[in-house]
């Protein structure tokens, strides 16, 4: 079909952040560029259920989180270590400090229920508002209220921060030996 | 608790309580740090959470994933090859 250009150029326009979105939620760039490119296919076939001037981020953020939800319950089937899988994709390149923050901070994300990460993520990163997230996870803007600070705990817990103090100089070597010690 | 005096207690809160509220007091406070994490720490996450997510947005669109979307989008007529049979799963 010959799409308005305006229409394409705001998908294409949201792709960067769709993508990121992808990959927080999966851990997998390979597998984020999968569902990014389904989400697409699916989105441009039903373009005309897109009403302009509405939320197009929004619209394809909905899309992309229902196609991961079905393939994660698909997949949780198939593959029980899903979240061990994840956690091994990020442990690619722990050579450089500031990296083995980043590479903790991942691992830590991943461990938390795919409900509380999507709604960090969306609320957090993607930068909607808490309406738009509760529409695109389907829920009620308490839920994910609740579902981002549980999120947020859990994540102070799983990276030991107690406080401010925990982020200072000797953070990046704490980690270091944390990571030693435990792999 | 390191991150004690970050919170933003009422300085007179705790001085002002007689004995036995006082060690009430002591009894719940972890568990309310727990459950309202400061501020900093917030902060914190929220910065290493965007930072992760930028840099996944510097990367831009793959090039093929750009070409899929003019593909898709340029021709007349055509309909995508795959089916969209289960677009609404787990919508409900």
């Amino acid at each position: 079909m010959k799409l308005d250009p305006v229409i394409r150029d705001q998908v294409l326009a949201t792709v960067p952040s769709l993508r990121a979105f992808a990959i927080s939620l999966c851990g997998n760039v390979d597998r984020a560029d999968d569902l990014v490119q389904e989400t697409l296919l699916r989105a441009l076939a039903h373009i005309d259920s897109f009403e302009p001037g509405t939320n197009m981020p929004a619209w394809l953020f909905t899309i992309l989180r229902n196609l991961f939800r079905s393939e994660y319950r698909k997949r949780r089937r198939e593959v029980e270590d899903v979240d061990g899988r994840y956690a091994d994709t990020l442990k690619s390149h722990p050579e450089q400090t500031g990296r083995v923050e980043f590479e903790e901070f991942r691992t830590a994300l991943s461990r938390l229920p795919s409900d509380q990460r999507e709604a960090l993520i969306l609320v957090g990163a993607s930068g909607f508002s808490y309406e738009d997230a509760a529409a695109i996870c389907g829920c009620a803007v308490g839920t994910i209220k609740s579902r981002v600070n549980r999120a947020r705990t859990r994540l102070a817990d799983l990276l030991s921060i107690d406080s401010v103090d925990d982020f200072g100089p000797d953070r990046a070597t704490r980690a270091v030996l944390a990571g030693g010690g435990r792999n | 608790m390191k991150s004690r005096k970050t919170l933003n207690e009422a300085p007179t809160a705790e001085t002002d309580q007689p004995e036995a509220l006082n060690a009430m007091e002591r009894v719940t406070a972890p568990r309310r740090a727990e459950v309202r994490l400061g501020r900093e720490v917030q902060h914190r996450i929220g910065q290493q959470l965007r930072a992760m997510y930028d840099d996944f947005v510097r990367q831009g669109v793959p090039t093929h994933i750009e070409e899929l979307v003019h593909r898709l989008t340029e021709h007349d007529g055509e309909e995508p090859a795959d089916p969209v049979k289960t677009q609404d799963d787990g919508a409900a």
